[in-house]
């Protein structure tokens, strides 16, 4: 695993004894050159999950081991070390990147700070190396970002995030902003540069259906946390907690002609300063029994239908094992994916 | 993953160069073309000649004026205006036209010492209450509360009455004024900085810096310094006048400036024994100093339109 994160709290005290848990026990693992998606509703811990393994929010318990260090635990000058492997790329690429500087500037800006690059000659090599990666020319650096469109800021975005050569970089919905026609042409460059340079990602996000498209393993949290986590053939194949079905089943279908029944899921979720006893899903679950109020359900590998345990396969239900089959018929070529389909 | 790469989504596919560039939409772009804006904006154009004229008055003033400020030409008392003193002369016997020009060096002096004062303590305590937070910046904004509490006029009153009686050199006096208005008028500054930095460092190019490893000073100096830039300007340029006309009041008074230095104040109060007679003697310091208020203000606002012209469509 190049990044474990194991039972990661980020709670938020308001004042007057309330805390808001926006991640509340969260555990999983990265491997290297593997997409982990990460998804469910705003609000659910997804985004602050990612800046707490990141150190750009305050966690408040829990370890995150990177490459066998310990992130939380590391001093100043080793947490600057390790940001050269560790990068982000965010959702709003107007709000990401300084107004006034150029594209150069920006793009260079990691190589000044880490010392790297060589000489100004060599660095604006490099930075037209990183436009032209990202599909940008290299005349784009004297520019500023506002000469750019969503799907262009977005390159830029990742080219900075390129630029110290990181293992993982956290993808926080890096496409949820941009138009529908250029999302295809930003995940490809993701997919793109993953298989050229081996990056993991840990890609935030709430389109299943592009999630789908891209991601090895998918992680789906409610309320801060992970309700069910497998590989992503699996998850969609053959979901195990009721919410992550609810989410299958609202993702539309562009078929007309199929009517579907209606999502189940309605209402907003708990607020996460008042969170549910036992399961935190159970208030809006269409299975909740009674021992769903009574006992917070771990997060455990679930039976495959031959009765063997699907290590790979985990899900924070008690009805795991017991939920009705699946129907693919309701759905039967699973969410259509936003993005051309391999 | 990604086997397949779409025919969209070849990095370098020929239709994805940077143009056709897309007009800004969320954010305030970078100044070029604000002096284009500017100078298209004829109240502000007009503002800074006359601006770019008093700087020109007053910068070689010794060489400009025909006399000497202090200088007494015997025998034309209150004189109007002639070949010899253009302007006239005023009671002392001084040439108007001289003293005037020599008045916009020290309105103008004043203005700019004052300035950077004000600029140089409003940023700091703007910047380090805004991007530190917490006790730090209560602290601090305790302070500048206490100090915006009082008029700022009263607070130059009294420093200059504790401290002014002190010296007896006149050209101590505009040190004092310096002092005294420029303790008064930081704390404004700071507010401005302290709130646009507030907003600034949640923005997600500073998150970002973060998470690339860039240190405290390097997101002030090179992430939240230059977006503070343009406001900083509007509000000091508007502020000078304010200065101006305070530095004018004191003198009016009898206590900013002090004789024989010229200030407009100063030359409008010296005035009013005679103003019945010779209105020159007071409508003309004070036609100069309505000028150059004026056109610091409108200059200000000409300004804050250049710099951000989705502001001014919106209106």
């Amino acid at each position: 695993m190049l990044l474990s994160v194991e039972d990661l709290h980020v709670h938020f005290p308001l004042g007057r004894g309330q805390v808001v848990r926006a991640v509340d026990g969260v555990s999983f693992g990265i491997g290297r050159g593997e997409t982990l998606g990460l998804v469910g509703e705003s609000g659910c811990g997804k985004s602050t999950t990612g800046r707490a393994i990141l150190r750009l929010v305050p966690a408040t318990r829990g370890r995150v081991m990177f490459d066998g260090r310990d992130v939380f635990a590391l001093g100043t000058g080793e947490l600057r070390a390790l940001r050269r492997r560790m990068q982000i790329v965010f959702q709003d690429p107007f709000a990401s990147l300084s107004p006034r500087l150029s594209v150069g500037q920006i793009v260079s800006e990691p190589l000044e700070i880490h010392g790297v690059g060589g000489a100004p000659r060599e660095r604006d090599e490099k930075v037209a190396a990183l436009l032209d990666s990202v599909g940008l020319p290299r005349e784009a650096s004297r520019r500023f970002p506002h000469e750019f469109s969503g799907g262009q800021r977005q390159r830029i975005g990742i080219a900075r995030a390129l630029a110290l050569d990181p293992d993982l970089i956290l993808l926080d919905e890096p496409v949820s902003a941009l138009d529908i026609s250029v999302r295809a042409q930003v995940v490809n460059l993701l997919q793109d540069l993953q298989e050229r340079r081996g990056i993991a990602y840990l890609f935030v996000g709430h389109d299943l259906s592009l999630i789908r498209h891209v991601a090895h393993r998918v992680a789906v949290m409610y309320l801060g946390r992970i309700v069910e986590i497998a590989p992503a053939h699996a998850l969609y194949a053959d979901p195990r907690h009721p919410y992550t079905r609810s989410l299958l089943l609202a993702v539309p279908v562009p078929d007309p002609a199929r009517r579907r029944e209606r999502a189940p899921l309605e209402g907003d979720p708990p607020s996460p300063i008042d969170i549910p006893s036992g399961c935190r899903f159970r208030t809006r679950c269409p299975h909740a029994q009674e021992i769903c109020a009574r006992e917070d359900p771990p997060l455990v590998p679930v039976l495959g239908a031959d009765g063997q345990v699907r290590p790979e396969h985990l899900s924070a239900c008690h009805f795991a094992n017991s939920l009705p089959v699946w129907n693919n018929a309701t759905n039967p070529e699973g969410p259509q994916p936003a993005v051309p389909s391999r | 993953m990604a086997e397949a790469n779409v025919e969209l989504a070849e990095p370098n596919a020929p239709g994805e160069t940077v143009g056709p560039m897309i007009p800004p939409t969320g954010l305030a772009p970078p100044a070029h073309g604000t002096w284009r804006r500017l100078l298209r904006n004829p109240v502000a154009a007009a503002s800074l000649v006359v601006l770019l004229f008093m700087a020109l008055v007053a910068l070689p003033a010794p060489a400009l004026a025909p006399y000497e400020f202090a200088r007494q030409d015997a025998g034309y008392q209150l004189a109007g205006p002639s070949a010899r003193h253009p302007l006239g002369t005023d009671d002392l016997a001084r040439d108007t036209l001289s003293r005037l020009v020599y008045g916009a060096r020290i309105s103008l002096t004043v203005a700019v010492l004052v300035e950077a004062f004000v600029v140089t303590v409003g940023l700091a305590v703007g910047l380090i209450a805004g991007f530190f937070g917490g006790l730090v910046d209560t602290a601090l904004m305790r302070v500048t509360d206490v100090v915006l509490a009082f008029p700022e006029i009263l607070l130059a009153i009294l420093l200059l009455g504790l401290f002014g009686a002190a010296s007896a050199r006149p050209e101590a006096s505009l040190v004092l004024v310096v002092v005294a208005l420029g303790a008064t008028g930081w704390p404004s500054l700071a507010r401005l900085v302290r709130g646009q930095v507030l907003g600034l460092r949640k923005r997600e190019f500073v998150e970002a810096a973060r998470a690339l490893g860039a240190t405290n000073g390097r997101i002030v100096l090179r992430h939240i310094l230059p977006n503070l830039l343009s406001p900083l300007l509007v509000a000091v340029t508007v502020d000078a006048a304010g200065v101006i006309l305070a530095e004018a009041t004191l003198s009016f008074l009898g206590i900013g400036v002090q004789r024989p230095y010229p200030s407009w104040g100063r030359m409008i109060n010296d005035a009013l024994d005679y103003y019945e007679y010779h209105p020159r003697l007071l409508i003309l310091p004070s036609l100069a100093l309505s000028l150059t208020v004026l056109a610091l203000n409108f200059l200000g606002d000409g300004l804050r339109d250049a710099l951000d012209p989705r502001a001014r469509n919106r209106s």
